[in-house]
């Protein structure tokens, strides 16, 4: 499919458990296009992070191919793969992933660090966007110092750092209540719409509404692919429940 | 990524587990530690046997009466006097190689100066003995021809004469009695130090050869002038065993020894002898040091296991690091450099450990220690090399971590 940011073609993934095999994918094809908002859902050991990863570049799949961006990514080394995750992909975790006792900015500063970007872009960069996730007040806090919502939004802005053309997010509300969950949402909303393509992964109906298209995972297996059709406005619903008098 | 940046991160993870840093340093501590003064203490024991082959003139032999062992068995008769005056004379006219010898009778003496007294070792010299052993007069002045040959009496002193005699006042005029002959002290000897079997070689006075024999020592051996040592020294540049062979063959030749009989003499190169000293404390220079490296590198071993331990507690770490675009390169750097920045670190403080070890030493057990630049430059460049290479274990298992499993790891 000509303009598809994301193809894979019947990938597979086995692990090795023991003597067992346990295939957490049994052959997947999805095509994403550039600028589409993606939502992955599907019961717990579906396969969803095990798909996340491989997109991601994390890992590479025992079969099956991968292109991004019209680039073979089976065929990559390590160091170029490297050079993948630091340019071109953004991922955001469920449990964050922040560097301990490290700050916020020192923390969003990482992927430049490895980009070879000299210190003093490092740093004006960084606090650009940290500023762009509303957290100017909070460059110099460790992430034991800030809240869920804030860690996540830290994280999103280390994802966000190097201009990549992919955010990954695996359950990136997973760890946080509804109303950072919203916020968060908005955000990546906001991305989407000024030009990013987003996959997420949720098992939350929900959150899943906040993307145009969902693709659910059965047992390794892409079992539902459809668009969403009434896709909810994440920032509008922030502001509804800001002033909840217009509301009633 | 650059160093600084990676020099950064080390600094900060070693912060985070200061204690755990420290006592990992200390192996590399005690052992730059123990390196360094263990080369400083064998680099004291070199520096005084260089010391004392310059105090006995590089180039002296000496020739005493009786052979030397044939077999390990010492032979009778050996404590004969065979050597005289004369042979030493024509040791200097004869042997081409020898730029002086001088013939030197040795006893012990009573020395009275006012109401002190002091037992001391005398010599009967001729003037050439202060130029072969190379010894310089620091105030007053040596021998005259004419108190040589009428048996003057007039005497030369040790420094440590000087001082028990004395108590450190310049002596030269001043008069002595040895073994109750009344003589002046003409001039002082320059400082000589201990030889190397442990003498102290200012505990001496020097009279004419003339004079010990007629008024000291009596006069056993009548008008063949025997004499107890002859001293030789060779010409720079010339071969000492060439010279050797051919005292000897005068020697025989003017004792009128049959061939295939034993020598009546002996010829000990001291030099050698120092030489050999010399090379043996340079194999104590070595072992000393190779055992304080064993210490080093049980430190290093401490730095492979605490680097393995850091990182197995930071996996998640290296996962995140991988995730955000470090190649396995850069993990590998920062981890080498991190167990370098700790061997480097306690390299350092270990120098400040040897150099207060090595002055601890000399001040309290009395060695000499002689403290040297290489031994620094190596013992930090050592540490720095442990660091590598029992850093790069740890350091490269980090870099072949999966992204995946490492941000996996429980
Ligand atoms: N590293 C692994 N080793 C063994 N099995 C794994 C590993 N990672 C995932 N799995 C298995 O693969 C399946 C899919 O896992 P995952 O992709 O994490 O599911 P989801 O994210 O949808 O909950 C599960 O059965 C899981 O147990
Ligand atoms: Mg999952």
């Amino acid at each position: 499919m000509a303009g598809a940011l994301i193809q894979t073609t019947d990938l597979v993934k086995e692990y090795l458990v023991g003597e067992q095999t346990v295939s957490a994918l049994r052959g997947v094809s999805v095509s994403i296009r550039e600028n589409e908002f993606v939502a992955v859902m599907g019961p717990s050991g579906s396969g969803k992070s095990t798909f996340m990863n491989l997109i991601g570049c994390l890992d590479s799949p025992t079969r099956g191919e991968y292109v991004l961006a019209g680039e073979r990514i089976s065929s990559l080394s390590g160091d170029a793969l490297a050079a993948i995750r630091n340019k071109r992909i953004g991922f955001v975790f469920q449990q964050f992933n922040l560097l301990p006792r490290t700050t916020a900015l020192d923390n969003v500063e990482l992927p430049l660090l490895y980009g070879g970007v000299p210190a003093a872009e490092r740093h004006e960069r960084a606090k650009r966007r940290l500023i762009e996730v509303g957290l100017a007040e909070r460059m110099d806090h460790n992430p034991a110092q800030l809240s869920g919502g804030q860690q996540q939004r830290v994280a999103i802005a280390r994802a966000l750092i190097n201009d990549p053309v992919l955010i990954l997010a695996d359950e990136p509300t997973g760890a946080l209540d509804s109303r950072t969950s919203l916020e968060v949402m908005a955000l990546l909303q906001k991305l989407n719409r000024d030009g990013m393509t987003v996959v997420i992964v949720t098992h939350e109906q929900d959150i899943a509404t906040f993307a145009q298209r969902n693709i659910h995972f059965l047992d390794g297996r892409v079992v539902e692919d459809h668009p969403v059709r009434n896709v909810s406005d994440a920032e509008a619903l922030l502001h509804q429940a800001r002033t909840p008098e217009t509301v009633t | 990524m650059d160093l600084l940046a990676t020099l950064r991160i080390a600094l900060r993870a070693l912060k985070v587990n200061k204690l755990r840093s420290i006592l990992t340093m200390l192996g590399i501590i005690i052992g730059v530690g123990a390196v360094i003064t263990m080369i400083a203490v064998g680099g004291g024991a070199q520096a005084r046997v260089e010391e004392q082959i310059k105090s006995l003139g590089s180039n002296l032999m000496i020739v005493i009466p009786g052979s030397t062992t044939s077999g390990g068995v010492r032979l009778g008769g050996s404590s004969a006097q065979t050597l005289t005056e004369d042979d030493a004379w024509a040791i200097t006219r004869e042997v081409h190689e020898v730029q002086v010898s001088a013939p030197s009778n040795r006893g012990s003496g009573q020395l009275i100066a006012g109401n002190n007294n002091w037992s001391t070792v005398v010599q009967g010299v001729t003037p050439e003995f202060l130029e072969v052993r190379e010894w310089p007069i620091v105030s007053g002045r040596g021998f005259e021809p004419q108190e040589v040959s009428g048996a003057g009496k007039v005497a030369l002193v040790g420094q440590t004469i000087v001082r028990e005699l004395f108590g450190g006042a310049d002596p030269v005029d001043q008069q002595i009695r040895i073994r109750k002959v009344p003589f002046t002290v003409i001039g002082v000897l320059d400082k000589k130090g201990q030889s190397m079997m442990g003498q102290d070689q200012d505990d001496v006075v020097l009279v004419p050869l003339t004079t010990a024999r007629n008024r000291l020592f009596g006069n056993p051996q009548g008008k063949l002038r025997r004499v107890g040592v002859i001293s030789v020294k060779v010409r720079d540049g010339q071969n000492m065993k060439d010279a050797e062979g051919k005292i000897r063959d005068l020697l025989r030749q003017r004792h009128k020894l049959q061939p295939g009989a034993d020598d009546d003499f002996s010829i000990r190169n001291l030099a050698e002898i120092l030489q050999a000293q010399e090379a043996s404390s340079k194999v104590l220079t070595l072992l000393l040091a190779a055992v304080a490296s064993v210490s080093l590198l049980v430190g290093g071993i401490g730095i492979m296991n605490i680097m393995l331990v850091s990182v197995t507690e930071r996996t998640r770490e290296i996962g995140l690091r991988m995730a955000v675009g470090a190649r396995a390169g850069d993990i590998l750097k920062q981890f080498l450099v991190e167990a370098v920045t700790l061997s480097l670190i306690g390299g350092l403080l270990g120098i400040t450990l040897g150099l207060a070890g090595s002055l601890a030493i000399g001040q309290f057990a009395g060695w000499r220690t002689s403290l040297s630049p290489e031994s620094i430059v190596l013992a930090v460049g050592f540490a720095a090399a442990i660091g590598i290479f029992f850093g790069f274990y740890p350091a490269r298992k980090a870099s072949r971590l999966s992204p995946i499993e490492a941000l996996r790891y429980e």
